[in-house]
């Protein structure tokens, strides 16, 4: 069964469209790169499949449930970190992540527990107790991170989680998913504009002006465009220099 | 939905607007000193140019503090009420009102709860007040404290449903000066809070019937009539129609096919 289902998905803000027959699907335990330039549709795609919106075309499944007739099921399958910061920062990283928690209905004594573990896995433990406000952008990403696995989702979304963070920031961050995808066989979503966060292993979706122009596993992008590099098939693909 | 979820959830937003509020003293000093202003400044002036004749629930003449208590108590819900909408729409242009909805339960239920919290943290500081009214002569029966209660729950749910409905509808935070010139202000003025129906008659029949159709004055006057063990079923009747066409207009506003985000996207 795949983790994630995404079927000739269409939507529009009024007379805009912003996405158009997306269909693409992501496998239990593989790491997905969705690429796209800025204003590719990659934020609406994520509200969509997160149910934060129902798209006005297609479907969205996860682990077999259909987003719109059942989201609740779908939405506990997943863990989500979106693009803007959503830390409550007049709270401490305990307290949010205990919040999330309550939310996803875990008991107080689990809740501590398993908050300690992401925590700790994610090396921010010793900031359990400093508030949100305190934290530099890459400990409040990394916190997002440890949150968005508390109740143990199955599917992680990441929408352009590296988004200002510094290099050895951006490589610490996407070290520790593709851990969590090899140790927890968790399938990972990652949306991004930054090509070297794309791994040979991995499978990518390039995202351009709210349609996909390519899905596949990354070491045949390249060979099947005739061209040297994921830079230039990226480059073909959505027509830039 | 399950029980067990369903109320750890509860829990959970009631800590975190708890714990919110708690941390914003400026906001809580402000909430408990703008009604004693009011009752200190404002009624002492009008006591002596306004004279009131005996108006149920009262059954005898009573000083003007006496009478705007109540109304105050009301001013406080709806500023609580306006407050927590503003830091709902806060909430969706920092992102973090994107935890909430995408939590695994109905987001009617998700809605509702935050609004019930928002409520819950808002109480202790109306019954604070209505204590402290005491030194200024204010002294309903002691049961009229519990009598208020529900009063007052319902009251607060009705104005929160308001705000809830306002911060769906509203897409910034700027928006909320006009919020507060163009509605709060003529909410509150243009009804009992301050002086009794026929006193605006007195002024003019139109604010009179504006006063009389203002859900804010059933509020009011379901507070007023609780804190003097008296029931007032129009009243009651009225919050609570308001509260559910509110709710249910919120709901439309934050529905995932039909609301704001739905027709202007989130950040693109």
């Amino acid at each position: 069964m795949n983790a994630l289902s995404v079927e000739d998905l269409g939507h529009s803000f009024g007379n805009r469209r912003v996405l158009q027959g997306v269909s693409f699907a992501v496998a239990e335990g593989r790491m997905c790169i969705l690429l796209g330039r800025n204003g590719a549709g990659k934020t609406t795609l994520f509200s969509l499949i997160t149910g934060l919106y129902h798209a006005r075309a297609g479907s969205v499944h996860v682990f077999g449930q259909a987003m719109e007739a059942n989201p609740s099921a779908a939405l506990a399958q997943m863990g989500i970190v979106f693009q803007l910061p959503t830390l409550d920062l007049d709270l401490t990283v305990g307290e949010n992540l205990r919040y999330h928690a309550a939310l996803h209905g875990l008991p107080t004594d689990l809740s501590k527990e398993r908050s300690r573990e992401e925590l700790s896995r994610l090396g921010v433990l010793d900031r359990i107790d400093h508030p949100a406000r305190a934290l530099s952008g890459g400990q409040r990403r990394r916190v997002e991170i440890a949150r968005a696995l508390m109740h143990g989702p199955r599917l992680l979304l990441l929408d352009e989680p590296t988004a200002g963070l510094d290099v050895p920031g951006r490589r610490a961050l996407e070290r520790h998913v593709r851990e969590l995808c090899r140790e927890r066989g968790i399938a990972v979503v990652w949306a991004t504009h930054f090509l070297e966060e794309v791994g040979a292993d991995d499978d990518i979706v390039v995202l351009h002006q709210g349609r996909v122009r390519w899905a596949g596993r990354a070491d045949r992008i390249s060979p099947e465009l005739g061209v040297e590099s994921i830079a230039e098939a990226f480059a073909s693909l959505t027509g830039s220099p | 939905m399950k029980t067990h979820h369903a109320l750890r959830a509860l829990h959970g937003i009631l800590q975190r607007e708890m714990l919110r509020t708690l941390r914003q003293r400026a906001r809580l000093f402000s909430a408990m000193v703008r009604p004693l202003v009011w009752l200190t400044i404002f009624a002492a002036g009008f006591r002596s140019v306004l004279g009131l004749s005996i108006t149920p629930p009262y059954q005898t003449y009573v000083l003007y503090e006496v009478y705007v208590v109540p109304g105050l108590a009301a001013m406080m819900l709806l500023f609580h009420a306006m407050a927590s909408s503003l830091a709902m729409v806060y909430d969706r242009e920092m992102g973090s009102m994107r935890l909430l909805l995408t939590a695994p339960l109905p987001r009617w239920y998700l809605l509702a709860a935050r609004l019930l919290a928002s409520v819950i943290v808002g109480l202790p500081l109306v019954y604070l007040f209505l204590f402290v009214a005491r030194f200024w002569d204010v002294r309903p029966p002691i049961l009229g404290y519990v009598a208020v209660f529900p009063a007052l729950v319902l009251s607060g749910l009705m104005l929160g449903a308001f705000g809830l409905l306002v911060s769906s509808i509203s897409t910034q935070m700027e928006n909320f000066a006009g919020v507060m010139n163009f509605v709060i202000f003529p909410m509150f003025f243009a009804s009992t809070a301050l002086y009794p129906i026929w006193r605006l008659a007195e002024a003019g029949p139109v604010l009179a019937t504006i006063a009389a159709w203002n859900p804010f004055s059933s509020a009011v006057e379901l507070i007023r009539f609780a804190l003097y063990l008296r029931f007032d079923v129009v009243s009651m009747l009225v919050v609570v129609a308001c509260l559910v066409v509110f709710f249910l207009a919120a709901m439309v506003g934050y529905d995932p096919g039909r609301g704001l985000w739905s027709r202007r996207g989130g950040e693109g």
